[in-house]
């Protein structure tokens, strides 16, 4: 990867299908680290506290159940705490611990035998799902059963109830392996597109079919759930 | 002209930023001239604002106590 990078530096940008190289890391992750150097257990305390509820996420979308994605996080903390002082900056430090995860989780995925097929990206990518279903349209392409404006439209009303929360939860559990790894870290976890692709090894192009699949099927799903409450 | 449903596949390039200038025009005239794609627009908007609203599970405090007191037993960085 590095050696990659290298070549890649002062060339053309590379084209939307090549892979992405690392961005380094930014001044506030390299202080961090620092203090983690420093043995500052506040620090670290704040790093659990922000990354837990978002690698157990993502763990999930890896292994089979919840008892095997808890492991996998503790597994992937002590490798955080084994490789602190060797971490070089040359990815985010949110790449880098995300990248921790999914190397554990996939090992254990395999052992698990639930193989999640991110090698075989292309087949699942969904390139001829329909964002909205067909009959919603005229033969002409104009909408004929058109989106309504939502009354309520604001993740805080929208998620006011548990089982709203729970609704969408199940939604993004239903999605095929792949999606659901994008949109949990673009749009759950907050991960920039270009973080996303360094963390799934994927491109720029197939991180946006991903994204743009997951997210259609989110939003159908939650305009069902406006319209029937 | 833009269809409808042409938007809709497109609606992810436009919010990445990944349009071409004239791609990007053909998509906002169409929005400006049409209540229903601005509708689904504002729907996609939310629905992804909302997923960054989910919560989150806390630490469970044991493994916390447990990951902290490993930290402190950490001895300083090996010098390079
Ligand atoms: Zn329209």
């Amino acid at each position: 990867m590095s050696d990659r990078a290298k070549t890649l530096e002062g060339a053309p940008a590379p084209s939307a299908d090549e892979a992405v190289p690392d961005a380094p890391a930014s001044a506030s992750d390299l202080a961090l680290i620092a203090r983690l150097r420093a043995r500052d257990s506040k620090a670290f305390s704040d790093l659990l506290d922000r990354y837990h509820g978002p690698l157990l996420r993502l763990a999930l979308v890896f292994v089979p159940s919840r008892a095997v994605a808890e492991e996998v996080v503790q597994e992937t903390w002590v490798g955080v705490l084994d490789g602190l002082d060797r971490f070089e900056g040359r990815s985010t430090l949110k790449t880098w611990i995300f990248r921790i995860l999914t190397n554990r989780a996939k090992t254990r995925g395999v052992r698990e035998n639930r193989t999640v097929p991110f090698s075989a990206f292309s087949d699942q990518d969904g390139e001829h799902e329909a964002a909205v279903e067909a009959a919603r349209f005229k033969p002409n392409g104009m909408w004929g059963v058109p989106p309504r404006r939502w009354e309520d439209d604001t993740p805080e009303k929208l998620l006011m109830t548990a089982q709203a929360v729970q609704h969408l939860e199940h939604a993004i559990a239903a999605l095929p392996p792949n999606q659901r790894a994008v949109v949990t870290l673009r749009d759950i976890e907050g991960l920039d597109s270009h973080e996303v692709c360094n963390v799934l090894e994927i491109t720029e192009t197939n991180q946006r079919v991903l994204l743009h699949r997951a997210r259609s099927k989110l939003r159908a799903m939650l305009e069902e759930y406006v319209e029937r409450k | 002209m833009l269809t409808c449903q042409q938007l809709t596949e497109l609606v992810t390039e436009y919010l990445e930023g990944r349009m071409s200038f004239w791609r990007r025009t053909q998509f906002q005239m169409h929005l400006g001239m049409c209540k229903h794609c601005r509708a689904y627009i504002r729907q996609m908007k939310t629905t992804v604002a909302t997923l960054g609203q989910l919560p989150q599970e806390p630490v469970p405090p044991d493994l916390k106590d447990e990951l902290l007191k490993r930290f402190a037993r950490m001895g300083p960085p090996e010098q390079k």
